[in-house]
């Protein structure tokens, strides 16, 4: 019956055409629209710029009124107390030495058992656990960091306090221990997916060669894995630094430069925190500190995610 | 020649045990971690939730305080954050997509982007700050300028001040990347064939991308989406910085009323050490994570709902 | 239908027809240079495709037949480094020309893809999605529209109860002739398949090439194939491609049988590709 039914349909001619002009300035419009949603982003980061550039320079450089406290003592500085009475002190040491600690103690606790979770799940789990087992991990990395602060101080902080007798109310390991909670899922889930984008081939070999699961685990899809865990780690470990809420809450008020865990220690966004739910008037030297404070972290979380995204690429270009 | 010393097998098996072991015994921890965490919190909060710990404002006695400035301003700082992150992101992730062409200016766009999203959420508080709430200084020290009558929704002051929108407008920035990368993987996962369909009949690329890429990439856009505002609604660092006040005693009423939202009220009560406010906090995280929970539960439901297979 | 197209017809090319016969020609090209980046796929080719009939390419992977195709609705635009010079003209009408609306080039010059791409939406939408492109219709012409090239393309009768339903849920075979039908409800004059039974089983292959010879009284066809007997069984005319060359093209049945060229009677014989 098909064969006599072959005409070409016309009834297109029966519609109104839509004139390529119209189609085209619609084009036009629509595009420009979205590039300049995309150009969005650029004048974000250049606002983050400018703003944490000019305010910096006036600290470094002085005042209209009173002279700027320097670059070089600035960075070099192993004092910092700027709201005491007498003389005021700006090196930024000993925020970065809190938040160094705070970071070492949570990559110290989340990394290990991130990344042996993960290979639990990628390599072991049965694949309704995993299932599970990752939605627990989504619960936990939706969770507000506020929450984790308020963990850290009200179970983790007296739960240490029953250890020995040194932990105050506030201090590093507490608030580390809740900053490694907060970034766990993170590495688990990355460094998953590392280990899942392993060809199975490469598996197949191993075991076919004798290897156990073990073996085939960490000799062979590890290391394959190993840049994408690499980065998996680095992008972690910037959330940890520029983790604010947590360590507002339970690292405490005290710059120094400490090693010592159960010390308090204030790290770079809480001294953030504090200027900013402090009462420093708004053209003061410990304001504008916050913002070389800001500008010092923002380079350091852009260094480390520069690095995570070198490391991300090369490992695209091993699979592609 | 058959002298190489070799691993005796028993070992090998031995190593396999034990790190099978050391593998249950991390995933436990983590899973232990998040039950002691819920439990905990529920312990500490459930007994002081009712209808009244709802409904109150904020009050110096924990006994009558309540929840409701910050939970309706989180829902006003969410709305506003998605009316503007989402076609913004969404819109940028289609142009990286299907619109430009591989070139200097995208890949820098694209570099940016990744970098932004390491950006951490206290630096876009200050940015939000200075931007949203004060202009970059401009009319610093003077009276603000006032657009439409206090009673319309849409009065505006400018500089925006700690007014909810320039809370959401911070957010938005916060979510910004993530609303970005979560759509471009989105409209990647969209199979070339049906774009090649999709020109061969004489599409330009915009029909193409909104008959065609955008509907088929929807359930994942949306997911993408809610967890990027599941993201917004957590925050508390940024609100910190634009200066939410500590006690908010009415619930927005335009875009320029004062704000605090729940994670600001979480921490604000959390800081103090008398017993009774950290029940209230307790409390108060056990309203801010059934909210998360059923942003979760929503994103899984638009996944099935949405879910058509491409091809 | 050409009626819609803005381009100008050049009268004297328009006319032409293929040489000692009054057959006119819808597509020619001569010396047709094909390029991506520095590498070059297509040299100097020219070759005349007759209106309502089935044209054939044949000849080995990479030969750069598939390359043609792609140039005559320029789809090669999407591929970055992608150029050509040379001529290839639809009706007499530079195809090349910056000055081209590809959308409307597109519309008259329709493709098949080598493996059915059905659009993850109804079986009326797939088809409707040309027609929506270039016209405003009412709701009957619309489906009355649907109706005519799902009917074109054979594939009405097993489709009319669930033009709703998803296109996705059809057979490998159907999805093929569903892409047919999608493809000619804009109103094309030419239809590009680019090895359009590859991905299918005999049984579905058989059919869509029993509507491929039906679809001819109506389009211009040129088809590109692996399959040398599906060549013999289905065009009127076959061309051999080999290394970017265009070596022979005549009357399928003559290229078949008595090839010219020492190439084309290895290829054509099996004797290598």
């Amino acid at each position: 019956m098909a064969t006599s039914a072959v005409a070409a349909p016309t009834s297109a001619a029966r519609g109104t055409p839509i004139p390529r002009s119209s189609r085209d300035r619609s084009e036009r419009v629509v595009k420009s629209v979205l590039l300049s949603f995309s150009l969005l982003s650029i004048v974000t980061t250049f606002s983050i710029v400018v703003v944490l550039g000019i305010e910096a320079w006036e600290f470094f450089t002085g005042f209209p009124d009173k002279p700027g406290i320097g670059l070089v003592p600035f960075l070099t500085g192993t004092e910092w107390s700027p709201l005491l009475g007498g003389e005021q002190k700006f090196g930024v040491l000993p925020l970065i030495c809190g938040t160094l600690l705070v970071t070492v103690i949570a990559g110290a606790f989340a990394l290990p058992i991130g990344l042996v979770t993960a290979i639990f799940l990628s390599e072991y789990a049965p694949s309704r656990l995993r299932l599970v087992l990752k939605s627990a991990l989504e619960v936990l990395a939706g969770v507000p960091t506020v929450v984790y602060g308020f963990f850290a101080l009200a179970v983790i902080t007296p739960a240490l306090q029953r250890f020995s007798d040194a932990f105050g109310t506030w201090n590093a390991l507490s608030a580390g221990l809740a900053v490694g909670i907060m970034i766990l899922p993170i590495v688990c889930s990355l460094s998953e997916d590392a280990l899942r984008a392993v060809p199975q081939s490469l598996r197949d070999g191993s075991s076919a060669l004798g290897g156990t699961k073990f073996d085939t685990s960490v000799k062979v899809v590890l290391p394959a894995a190993l840049s994408g865990i690499m980065a998996s780690f680095l992008l972690a470990l910037t959330r940890a630094i520029g983790e604010t809420m947590i360590v507002a809450l339970a690292a405490g008020s005290l710059a120094q430069i400490t090693m010592n865990p159960s010390n308090q220690v204030q790290t770079m966004t809480g001294w953030i925190v504090a200027i900013f739910t402090g009462d420093a008037q708004a053209n003061s030297v410990e304001y504008a500190s916050s913002y070389a404070v800001a500008a010092t972290l923002f380079l350091m979380t852009l260094a480390l995610t520069l690095a995570g995204t070198a490391i991300l690429k090369r490992f695209r270009e091993e699979y592609e | 020649m058959t002298d190489v010393p070799h691993v005796p097998v028993a070992r090998r098996l031995l190593a396999n045990r034990l790190f099978l072991a050391t593998c249950v015994f991390c995933t436990g921890l983590a899973v232990c971690v998040l039950a002691v965490l819920i439990v905990s919190i529920m312990i500490d909060g459930v007994h002081r939730l009712s209808p009244d710990f709802i409904a109150n404002f904020a009050s110096r006695k924990p006994d009558q305080a309540g929840i409701r400035a910050p939970l309706v301003g989180s829902i006003w700082v969410c709305t506003i954050c998605a009316l503007t992150a989402l076609p913004v992101g969404v819109g940028t992730a289609i142009f990286l997509e299907e619109f430009a062409k591989r070139g200097r200016l995208t890949e820098f766009i694209r570099i940016n982007i990744s970098n932004l999203s390491g950006v951490p959420s206290i630096v876009y508080g200050i940015i939000g700050l200075t931007a949203f709430s004060r202009f970059f200084g401009w009319r610093a020290g003077a009276e603000p300028i006032e657009l439409g009558s206090p009673d319309s929704l849409l009065y505006l002051r400018l500089p925006f001040g700690s007014s909810v929108l320039a809370g959401g407008l911070t957010l938005a920035l916060v979510v910004l990347p993530i609303v970005i990368v979560a759509s471009q993987e989105a409209i990647r996962a969209v199979p070339n064939s049906l774009r090649q369909g999709a020109l061969a009949l004489g599409s330009t690329r915009w029909q193409m991308v909104s008959r065609l890429t955008l509907p088929a990439s929807l359930p994942m856009v949306m997911t993408g989406a809610i967890l990027a505002m599941s993201r917004a609604i957590g925050e508390a660092a940024p609100i910190l910085v634009l200066g939410a006040p500590l006690m908010v005693l009415e619930t927005p009423a335009n875009l320029m009323s004062e704000f605090t939202v729940l994670p600001m009220q979480i921490f604000n009560w959390a800081e103090r050490s008398k017993a009774s406010f950290q029940e209230i906090a307790a409390a108060a995280i056990i309203v801010q994570l059934a909210v998360l929970m059923s942003f979760n539960a929503l994103a899984i439901l638009v996944r099935q709902r949405l879910q058509t297979p491409l091809q | 239908m050409t009626m819609m197209s803005p381009m100008q017809t050049n009268p004297t090319t328009a006319a032409a027809t293929m040489p000692g016969t009054a057959e006119p020609i819808s597509i020619r090209a001569a010396g047709f240079d094909g390029f991506y980046g520095s590498f070059q796929a297509l040299k100097g080719i020219s070759l005349d495709i007759p209106r309502n009939q089935v044209t054939a390419f044949i000849g080995p992977s990479g030969c750069g037949k598939s390359t043609f195709l792609r140039w005559m609705n320029r789809m090669n635009d999407t591929i970055a480094g992608a150029r050509a010079s040379g001529t290839l003209t639809l009706d007499g009408e530079d195809i090349l020309a910056r000055s081209v609306d590809v959308v409307d080039l597109r519309r008259r010059v329709g493709m098949v893809f080598q493996r059915p791409n059905p659009f993850p939406k109804s079986i009326f939408d797939n088809v409707a999605f040309g027609p929506r492109l270039h016209w405003r219709h009412s709701r009957a012409d619309l489906e009355d529209l649907v109706e005519q090239s799902l009917r074109s393309a054979a594939l009405w009768n097993e489709v009319k109860d669930r033009l709703h339903a998803s296109a996705l849920g059809l057979s490998g075979g159907q999805q093929q002739r569903l892409c047919i039908a999608r493809a000619i409800a804009g109103g094309p004059e030419v239809l590009l398949m680019d090895e359009p039974c590859s991905a299918l089983d005999p049984k579905s292959t058989a059919s869509v090439e029993e509507l491929i010879r039906e679809l001819r009284t109506a389009y211009t066809i040129v088809i590109v194939t692996h399959n040398m007997q599906q060549a013999s069984r289905i065009s009127d005319r076959t061309a051999f491609f080999f290394e970017g060359s265009l070596i022979e093209a005549g009357q399928t049945e003559t290229l078949f049988t008595n090839p010219k060229s020492k190439q084309t009677e290895d290829y054509v014989t099996g004797r290598f590709g």
